[in-house]
């Protein structure tokens, strides 16, 4: 069987997905047997291929977030939101009751102890933050979720070996957390 | 049943289930060990039936579980895919009506919201979040109120007013505009008699009313629902 197309990517997140899917230690092994890794920080390949099952951690807080999952949902044929964050928002949404504005005053401008003459990063390199951020399936159709913050390696490889055997992935209690 | 007879059994998922006259649907399921979801009943309280997360078929017609009462030879539906589906539902909007961030919740692994998520098999809130502003009321020296979470079960109305008999919450508006309110001028929970060893201080289900500085004492991961799922946990509670 040919190997499956796996894509992974952080957006709002905090790369916790990731380190727990490097959590399934040895099973690794197992892993690239049955799928080669496309896009993703582990590879350092910077775009899509057409791809069997992308991996999305965190929600979008800004505008390269949208085009990143964008480009996803394009080449993969089954998108999961990998997380808490990409599952509801998660800690960065925490801000989502504040005034943009008023939180970048506050931490660039205005916070005790900054160098004199601190000022909102405004360099055209950095991407425009979005008024709220939002969890993933408000932007694009995701196929499956996959709570946890993170979802444990173990709920990592229960899910990802019941999708890649055509079964729909099923965690059960032990494996279920939103925490 | 006979008119003046005082017991009989009906039909839960085509289990026989007794009950006594007067018990309803809930009451008779939980006391054979039976778990139908609910969220705004608790045993020590009149039913409330807001939730409708109880929500059963009873000789096919949907009715809750936790105002119904039991009749002899009715034959109800419970853990159906449709009944489920309709309370996984019921629980996806009480995900994006409120901000529910698990991870950083001190109620996380004690919350009956969230294991009655993890037992309905709910993995996304679905949803378009609504991100409401809900300030948290920390003005109280030994309590903590955190709105964000408010399901607006009324289980803290009732403990306080019917065992506290203090009356230190409220709910208030309508729709979807309704909300818990503390029953002060100055809306501080600090401005009222509320202790931290009223029942109300320890009734709600999710995480608005907590005590200060206990928080993470029992770690993430063991908690109550870490160890059993909720329909074994809330079974287990009725027997002992
Ligand atoms: S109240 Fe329950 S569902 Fe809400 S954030 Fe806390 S643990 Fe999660
Ligand atoms: S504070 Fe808790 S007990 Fe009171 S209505 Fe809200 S969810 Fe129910
Ligand atoms: S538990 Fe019956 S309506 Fe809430």
């Amino acid at each position: 069987m040919a190997k499956l197309r796996v894509a992974t990517t952080s957006l709002a997140g905090c790369f916790g997905c990731h380190m727990s899917l490097l959590d399934i230690d040895e099973r690794f092994l197992q892993l690239i047997e049955l799928v080669e890794f496309n896009r993703s920080p582990l590879t350092d390949i910077k775009h899509c291929d057409p791809c069997d099952i992308g991996l999305i951690e965190g929600g979008v807080c800004n505008a390269e977030n949208v085009h990143v999952l964008r480009e996803f949902r394009k080449n993969c044929k089954v998108l999961v939101a990998l997380g808490a964050c990409a599952v509801n928002g998660g800690l960065p949404a925490q801000r989502n009751h504040l005034d943009l504005h008023t939180i970048l005053e506050e931490v660039y401008h205005t916070a005790p102890g900054l160098a004199a003459g601190s000022q909102i990063p405004d360099d055209p390199e950095l991407p425009l933050l979005l008024n709220k951020v939002h969890p993933i399936h408000e932007v694009v159709k995701i196929d499956y979720f996959l709570p946890g913050c993170p979802p444990s390696g173990d709920a990592i490889w229960k899910f990802l070996t019941d999708l890649i055997a055509g079964r729909t992935p099923h965690l059960g209690h032990q494996l279920m957390h939103y925490d | 049943m006979s008119d003046d007879s005082q017991t009989g059994t009906f039909l839960l998922d085509d289990e026989e289930i007794p009950f006594t006259r007067g018990q309803t649907v809930i009451q008779a399921a939980r006391a054979a060990g039976k778990y139908i979801p609910h969220l705004c009943w608790h045993p020590d309280f009149k039913a409330h039936g807001s939730c409708k997360l109880c929500t059963i078929k009873a000789n096919g017609r949907l009715g809750a579980a936790c105002t119904l009462e039991a009749q002899d030879g009715m034959a109800v539906e419970n853990r159906t895919p449709e009944l489920d589906d309709k309370r996984r539902t019921l629980l996806q909007l009480l995900f994006v009506e409120g901000n529910h961030f698990c991870p950083s919740c001190e109620k996380s692994g004690n919350c009956v919201l969230q294991a009655t998520a993890y037992d309905l098999g709910m993995m996304t809130p679905h949803f378009d979040m609504f991100y409401p502003d809900r300030p948290v009321d920390a003005s109280h020296p030994d309590m903590l109120l955190d709105f964000n979470r408010c399901i607006l079960c009324e289980l803290c109305v009732q403990a306080s007013r019917d065992v506290d008999g203090k009356n230190v919450f409220a709910l208030s508006g309508r729709g979807i505009q309704s909300h818990l309110i503390v029953n002060a001028e100055s809306r501080r929970l600090a401005d009222t008699d509320f202790s931290a060893t009223d029942r109300a201080a320890s009734i709600c289900p999710v995480g608005v009313i907590l005590k200060k500085r206990v928080g993470f004492a029992i770690p993430i991961g063991e908690r109550t629902y870490d160890a059993a799922p909720i329909s074994q946990v809330d079974i287990a509670k009725e027997n002992t």
